[in-house]
């Protein structure tokens, strides 16, 4: 019986079960409704629940730990001259088993027979069927494949039963309890309550998973090249990961990315800063409501864009746009037709990233500015002080710390963004100090490594996550600092 | 003050120089200064906004056309199967030789001397390679039309594409362009004669991926982008909405919900890439799901949505006033029950407000699917989400890094096609929160 199919039953099971619980609790309450603890609604709920749950929790753990039991079994079973080639050679073997198992299953008795007493190429016979083998098969395969397939299949069929039974008979043992002053609602809004709990926890989850997962890939990663190579080498050249060619060819340098990194997000935040705070001064202070009412969201509307969208932009629009005007530049001055901006180049994607990160630092910062309470502007007013000398001398002040962290969330945005610094910025990794040529980023590095084929062997796909974890690191100081000031400045002011 | 200071004096004689000097001229001029630059501000922050949406649009727009030609094709029995063997041998109408029909037809509508070889060969350049899996289709899907004369609309190829459009520089020298004269002279007459026209292009909204310009389109990405938002959708609302209520209404106030909320915080600013390393790391290595599938991007997608969707779902269940919750509790509602009856219906407007918001930004995101391996060079449509495809955005990257000019066009056209999803779906939540906003 298919897995779907089982769920179907489960869910059947469970809908006949609430009807089953519901009129039960009409039946027992003898008509009179006002003598039930909970709603018959609540009976039904209580005995559907105990009719699927345990069914389904048994469901995840027989399909999660019955492929390990079979792998182990039908792994140990394969013959003495396989079991003594090491793990790779057998994981190897036990793969090739799979997919002759999955082949058989194609095929009718006849063609199996014929194969089993060697009348037949195995290898041909199952291709013919769509199923491709990476060699040719072994004899004992054909064993090993149909003692795979008969596991599974009694396995199936045992954890059909064992699935239908726990469910059935939860349904009766739930039927059983409902009575007139059973707290059936009691129950159900406990069961809630545990998947409200569940759902808030996968949070955590995902915060464990990014963690764990990065340190224990990056943990590999440094066992063949050194941390202190990796964090204060100052060349990135990572070469080829050759199939087999196993130690650290290549230099793995962070700095060179980290400068790149580092330098792209301070071109943009240099763009973006001013444009973004005096855009949010005038759409706090001085801004009719009729004008806010249409900048402000047209100015979101920068953020709604996807960053791909940037990218092309910057690839297509800006780029060739600085690298003609270089030329023309510096035809006109020198006379030398050459341009001297490339297209892809620091100030490129800075330029472009500056664009998409105005409206964070002016919409973040208008909220901050509209904090500062009525009073201290009133009071600068009433002395005389001119509108932008308020702004100037009490307003921004009184602000400051709460702007301070919007331009730090505004910058780790600026450090984890990817598509912009993959299209516009290149790919080349040096250290240098001039705007005009391109530089790469840690987030180019990342999905540089990891597209194509990848090998999970080769520190030239591990060293993917040393950079990704360096990334989450430096982005997560920043935003903790910058929610932290935040806070604190909302506090302030409550 | 001045004034009871000697009251007999007249104002006259007493100047306005002798005034304190507060400098208010030079105060006026540095107010008017800096509410220009704030004015400026604005207006560059626009200016940017109206150049990116002219510079995709002025380049994209005329992807939606394309250039077809429509010729008399004869599926003449000699070339499709000389030695009649379709009945015995299927494979025969899958190999058979089909440009050959479309040099034929082209040959006899221009009226050339088929024993040009050169001549011949750039006039049948005119139409695009496409043309032969089109004709394959055709008398696969109905081998009865084996022997009879069809008109049948071919795409025409990119660059005669782009020079119809006026797109290619014909003034340039002819050796440095990829449209010849002749092609040109040819692609004027067929235009004449009404067998090459320009009309609405529906193969941007259904073709997969190709490696011609003319025959790539974002359909099949536009699948793959729609399993993945419907996952997303259908695992983190819920999740989202149960996680925000237990926070928000039954959690105690302790370290551990505090750290659950400053981790939220976190989640919704970690670099979208860290998700696609995640995703790589745990779904595809650990847990061995396949590449490439609509499946694992929906996945990571939603845990970046997560947070997104449960701040904007605490703000809307916080905007429920208490009252709500006393009048219900104190009319012997459970906790339970006040919450599931009460507060949530009155904040599912914000809700799905937040939600259509967190939806509308995964559906551009594109880095963690480049790590998860949706870079991938899709035909088919897939036809469940395990299968392999890819996303809107990720075929616009793809397209993006293509050489050919013709690309731009089409990368700008399937952006045309992402922002205008992205409206809508703006749109709508903006539509939402003005029909269902309450003030309390």
């Amino acid at each position: 019986m298919s897995t779907s199919l089982l769920l179907l039953i489960i869910a059947l099971i469970g809908f006949i079960a609430f009807l089953a619980g519901r009129s039960r609790s009409f039946a027992r309450s003898g008509g009179k409704l006002s003598s039930l603890h909970s709603l018959p609604g609540y009976h039904g709920s209580y005995v559907a629940i105990w009719a699927t749950l345990p069914a389904l929790l048994l469901l995840a753990i027989w399909l999660i730990t019955s492929p390990v039991y079979i792998d182990y079994t039908v792994r140990s079973s394969l013959p003495e001259p396989v079991q003594s080639q090491g793990a790779a050679t057998l994981q190897l073997a036990l793969g090739q088993v799979k997919s002759v198992a999955a082949g058989f299953e194609r095929l009718n008795a006849s063609e199996i027979s014929a194969i089993e007493n060697g009348s037949a190429n195995m290898r041909e016979t199952l291709a013919s069927k769509g199923v491709a083998l990476a060699g040719e098969g072994e004899p004992y395969m054909v064993k090993a494949a149909q003692q795979f397939n008969a596991m599974r299949q009694y396995s199936r069929w045992l954890m059909s039963v064992a699935v239908l039974l726990v469910s059935v008979a939860g349904a009766f043992y739930a039927l059983r309890n409902i009575d007139v002053r059973f707290r059936a609602r009691n129950r159900v809004e406990r069961v809630m309550l545990g998947s409200l709990i569940l759902a808030s926890s996968i949070a955590i989850l995902t915060t464990v998973g990014i963690v764990a997962s990065m340190l224990s890939e990056a943990g590999r990663f440094f066992t063949m090249v050194s941390p202190m190579e990796f964090f204060f080498g100052t060349v990135w050249d990572p070469r080829f990961a050759a199939a087999g060619s196993g130690g650290a060819s290549g230099q793995f340098g962070l700095l060179p990315l980290l400068a790149g990194t580092l330098y792209i997000a301070f071109v943009a935040m240099l763009f973006a800063v001013p444009i973004g705070l005096f855009a949010a001064i005038y759409m706090a202070e001085y801004a009719s409501p009729r004008l806010r009412s249409i900048a402000k969201p047209l100015l979101e509307v920068l953020a709604g864009i996807p960053t791909i969208v940037y990218g092309f932009f910057a690839l297509v629009t800006v780029g060739p746009f600085l690298r003609d005007i270089s030329t023309q530049l510096n035809g006109v001055l020198t006379g030398n037709y050459q341009n001297f901006i490339q297209a892809q180049s620091v100030i490129t994607a800075g330029i472009v990233m500056g664009i998409m990160l105005i409206p964070f630092v002016s919409s973040l910062s208008d909220d901050i500015i509209t904090q500062v309470p009525r009073a201290l502007r009133d009071g600068s007013l009433g002395l005389g002080a001119t509108r932008s000398e308020t702004v100037k001398k009490v307003i921004l002040p009184a602000a400051l710390p709460g702007i301070v962290g919007a331009l730090l969330l505004t910058a780790s945005r600026a450090v984890g963004e990817t598509m912009i610094v993959v299209l516009a910025a290149g790919v080349a990794a040096r250290m240098q100090f001039n705007p005009l040529e391109p530089m790469t980023t840690v987030t180019v590095k990342i999905v540089n490594q990891l597209t194509g084929d990848l090998e999970f062997t080769s520190p030239q796909t591990l060293v993917a996550f040393a950079l990704g974890i360096t990334l989450f690191v430096i982005t997560l100081g920043l935003n903790i600092y910058a929610l932290y000031i935040v806070r604190k400045y909302r506090e302030q002011y409550e | 003050m001045t004034e009871f200071a000697s009251p007999t004096a007249r104002v006259s004689t007493r100047p306005a120089a002798s005034r304190r000097d507060i400098g208010i001229k030079r105060r006026y001029a540095a107010e008017r200064r800096f509410r220009a630059f704030g004015f400026g501000a604005i207006a560059i922050g626009l200016f940017f906004l109206a150049v990116l949406l002219w510079s995709v649009v002025s380049k994209g727009y005329t992807a939606f056309q394309q250039t077809t030609i429509t010729l008399p094709i004869e599926f003449s029995e000699k070339v499709i199967d000389p030695k009649n063997e379709r009945a015995t041998d299927p494979k025969q109408l899958f190999t058979a030789n089909y440009p050959l029909l479309v040099r034929e037809a082209l040959v006899k509508q221009l009226g050339l001397d088929p024993a040009k070889r050169p001549l011949v060969k750039q006039a049948t350049d005119m139409v695009s390679a496409s043309a032969r899996s089109q004709l394959r289709d055709i008398v696969v899907a109905d081998p009865t039309v084996i022997g009879k004369t069809i008109p049948v609309t071919l795409l025409a190829d990119a660059n005669i594409d782009s020079a119809f459009k006026g797109q290619i520089d014909l003034t340039v020298d002819e050796a440095r362009r990829k449209v010849k004269d002749e092609q040109v002279a040819w692609m004027n007459t067929l235009a004449e004669e009404g067998v090459l026209k320009k009309s609405f292009n529906t193969g941007i909204f259904t073709f997969g991926a190709s490696s011609r310009p003319e025959a790539a389109g974002v359909g099949v990405a536009l699948l793959g982008s729609l399993y993945m938002m419907l996952i997303v959708l259908v695992l983190s609302l819920p999740i989202g909405v149960a996680a925000s209520i237990y926070l928000e209404e039954f959690a105690p106030k302790n370290r551990l919900t505090d750290l659950i909320e400053v981790n939220i915080n976190n989640l919704a600013a970690v670099p979208s890439i860290v998700y696609g390393l995640l995703g790589l790391a745990v779904f595809i290595n650990f847990w061995g799901m396949p590449r490439s599938a609509a499946l694992v991007g929906a996945f990571v997608l939603t845990l970046m949505t997560l947070p997104t969707i449960i701040i904007a779902t605490r703000a809307a269940l916080k905007a429920v006033p208490p009252s709500i919750r006393s009048a219900a509790l104190g009319l012997g509602a459970s906790k339970m029950q006040t919450v599931f009856h009460h507060v949530l219906p009155l904040a599912m407007p914000g809700i799905l407000t937040g939600t259509i918001i967190g939806l509308a930004h995964a559906l551009g995101e594109t880095a963690p699917l480049l790590l998860i391996g949706m870079v991938a060079f899709v035909v088919d449509f897939p036809g469940s989400p395990l299968e392999p495809s890819t996303a809107l955005p990720v075929q616009i990257y793809m397209w993006a890094n293509e050489a050919e000019r013709a690309f731009v066009e089409r990368t700008s056209g399937a952006i045309i096609i992402l922002l205008i999803f992205l409206i809508f779906m703006n749109l709508g939540a903006i539509l939402l929160r003005r029909r269902f906003e309450r003030r309390w």
